[in-house]
């Protein structure tokens, strides 16, 4: 009887090992995030106190972060980069992801897989290389040189070939007898059709683009061309830590990553996932 | 038909435009580099003044204890991946349950961290494990320790909050591969293995896992990916410390490179390492992907 009635109940899928379970789990992710976020509103005393309630220095934290460091800067720059970085990546890939599939032919299936073989080239064994480059080609500090190599990746080309093949090829046809230039049936039809792919690509390519540290400290070193996680990393660097102020810069980094996963939340996992389907 | 076969053609010329912007730069960033990069781990010197050594980096590499030590460190942060895994296989069964209660507030939830930016999460997390730190007050407030534990001071414990930091960031984002695995599984199937009265385990088991195998192979491979080229963590938690005891490869081909007096040429040659370890994962990713 006993054993029947906890089977029924996990057949239902609400038994409550499960649900403390999930609650344990919701808590723990929730947690840093919300200490994050409540810490930006207390002074650096309380946040040291591990004060979890809401406080009233926000503005007094957002007045010491915009006077005393590199935050304007690093937000401009942050700003730049990312959506500069977006709309080449998502302009680029999705041209070529689409010709892969459209134009499709024996050379470029085998192109295709060439760029592929890109994907298991680490970033640390191209770091010294291409600063030495950029050196060279005076990209250093400049939103091209931190841009570029987001701009073309194959996990993004990849994604937007997969998802050419259910585009149905009548329509190009169709536009071809309404007249329209190749790029033009791309952009006109192509384009809206397509739009929650084009999404995907965004959420993703600005997402790499906004929480890039490494790059950023290879190719941004001057003070005017840092980057937001730059300039977060660095304020531990003194001999005393505002908290307030530095979570406070944390939250404000988050939040356009927040807001696209509220807005987002089916491409964003779409996107995430994206690569098991190819 | 000859006019269409000349434009056939036209538009496969015109396709190769389409594609070249975004080969070409993928030659510059990535394959260039890769090829510059073995070339450049056979010298020595610096950006002006570089001297062929042949493979003398290399042979450097088996006598220099630091980067023993990070190579170590990286292996250790592996250990997570199964146990990480594990938790997110379970949560994203628990999630795909067809009448979970709260189903998609608990979905926000889990997935939540992986919105927060590697930086920011990684401060959140110093300032939480910091000796009078969250953390220890807590501990503290529900007496299970006396003394604050200095977390950040110890080689073992340091390194335990990166693994926990690795842990809360990448669960979640695991979850949405098995979540989007597990939908595609017909649901017949577990009807039909109720009916046989199988138990839940027993259906994770034997459904579940075979099911969902090439999903968890390419998960595997991505964390171990993401792993061997782990840096923000421990450089924004840690600072690579106490004493080196949380450097990882890619920590110290950045300190080679742009934190000392530079040496390209031996940094490039731990790059290379890398490069052969991350080549060989992705050649048995390949291998077994095509098998499917």
């Amino acid at each position: 009887m006993n054993k029947h009635g906890s089977f029924s109940r996990s057949r239902s899928g609400n038994d409550i090992p499960s649900h403390v379970f999930l609650i344990i789990v919701s808590v723990i992710s929730v947690f840093p995030l919300y200490y994050m976020v409540v810490s930006s509103t207390n002074t650096s005393v309380d946040v040291l106190k591990a004060r979890l309630l809401p406080g009233t220095a926000l503005l007094e934290n957002l007045n010491t972060l915009v006077t005393t460091t590199e935050f304007l800067v690093g937000l401009r720059n942050s700003l730049a980069v990312a959506i500069v970085g977006t709309l080449f990546a998502v302009a680029v890939t999705s041209l070529a992801g689409y010709a892969f599939e459209i134009y499709h032919d024996k050379v470029k299936d085998f192109t295709m897989s060439f760029l592929m073989l890109s994907i298991m080239i680490p970033q640390a064994a191209t770091l010294i290389p291409m600063y030495l480059l950029f050196a060279k080609m005076g990209l250093l500090n400049s939103v091209a040189g931190y841009v570029l190599p987001f701009v073309s990746t194959a996990f993004l080309i990849m994604l937007f070939r997969q998802n050419t093949r259910s585009f149905p090829y009548e329509i190009v046809e169709a536009g071809r007898l309404d007249g329209l230039s190749e790029l033009g049936i791309f952009v006109r039809l192509f384009f809206p059709i397509m739009r929650p792919v084009f999404a995907t690509a965004v959420i993703v390519s600005f997402m790499n683009i906004w929480n890039e540290y490494l790059w950023a400290l290879v190719v941004m070193q001057s003070p005017d061309s840092k980057t937001l996680p730059v300039v977060l990393a660095g304020m531990t660097a003194g001999y005393t830590v505002d908290y307030g102020m530095m979570m406070l810069l944390a939250t404000i980094s988050t939040i356009p990553l927040a807001l696209m996963f509220f807005l987002l939340q089916k491409s964003f996992t779409a996107g995430i996932a994206g690569s098991v389907k190819s | 038909m000859l006019k269409k076969m000349g434009q056939e053609k036209k538009r496969r010329l015109l396709g190769w435009l389409f594609i070249l912007p975004g080969a070409a730069i993928i030659l510059l960033v990535r394959f260039y580099p890769m090829v510059s990069a073995f070339l450049l781990s056979l010298t020595s010197g610096t950006m002006n003044n570089q001297t062929f050594v042949g493979l003398q980096n290399y042979a450097r590499l088996a006598k220099d204890s630091l980067f023993t030590t990070s190579l170590f460190n990286t292996v250790i942060f592996l250990v997570q991946i199964p146990l990480m895994l594990m938790l997110a296989l379970v949560l994203a069964s628990l999630l795909n349950r067809e009448n979970l209660k709260f189903k998609g507030l608990y979905r926000t939830l889990v997935f939540i961290p992986c919105v927060t930016a590697g930086v920011s999460y990684s401060m959140v997390f110093r300032s939480m494990f910091s000796t009078t730190g969250l953390i220890n007050q807590l501990l503290m407030s529900w007496g299970l320790i006396d003394t604050e534990i200095q977390w950040l001071a110890d080689p073992w414990l340091a390194r335990l909050v990166i693994l926990l930091a690795m842990t809360w960031r990448w669960t979640g984002y695991n979850t949405i591969f098995y979540l989007s695995g597990l939908q595609s599984i017909d649901k017949s199937i577990y009807e039909a293995a109720e009916l046989d009265g199988a138990s839940k385990w027993k259906q994770l088991t034997d459904i579940t896992i075979p099911m969902l195998s090439p999903i968890i192979l390419l998960t595997v491979i991505n964390s171990i990916n993401g792993t061997l080229q782990l840096f923000t963590e421990t450089k924004a938690i840690t600072a690579y410390g106490p004493g080196n005891a949380t450097i990882t490869l890619s920590n110290y081909i950045f300190k080679l490179s742009f934190e000392y007096l530079p040496q390209y040429g031996y940094a490039a040659a731990i790059s290379y390492i890398v490069f052969i370890i991350v080549a060989v994962l992705a050649l048995i990713q390949m291998k077994v992907g095509d098998k499917r």
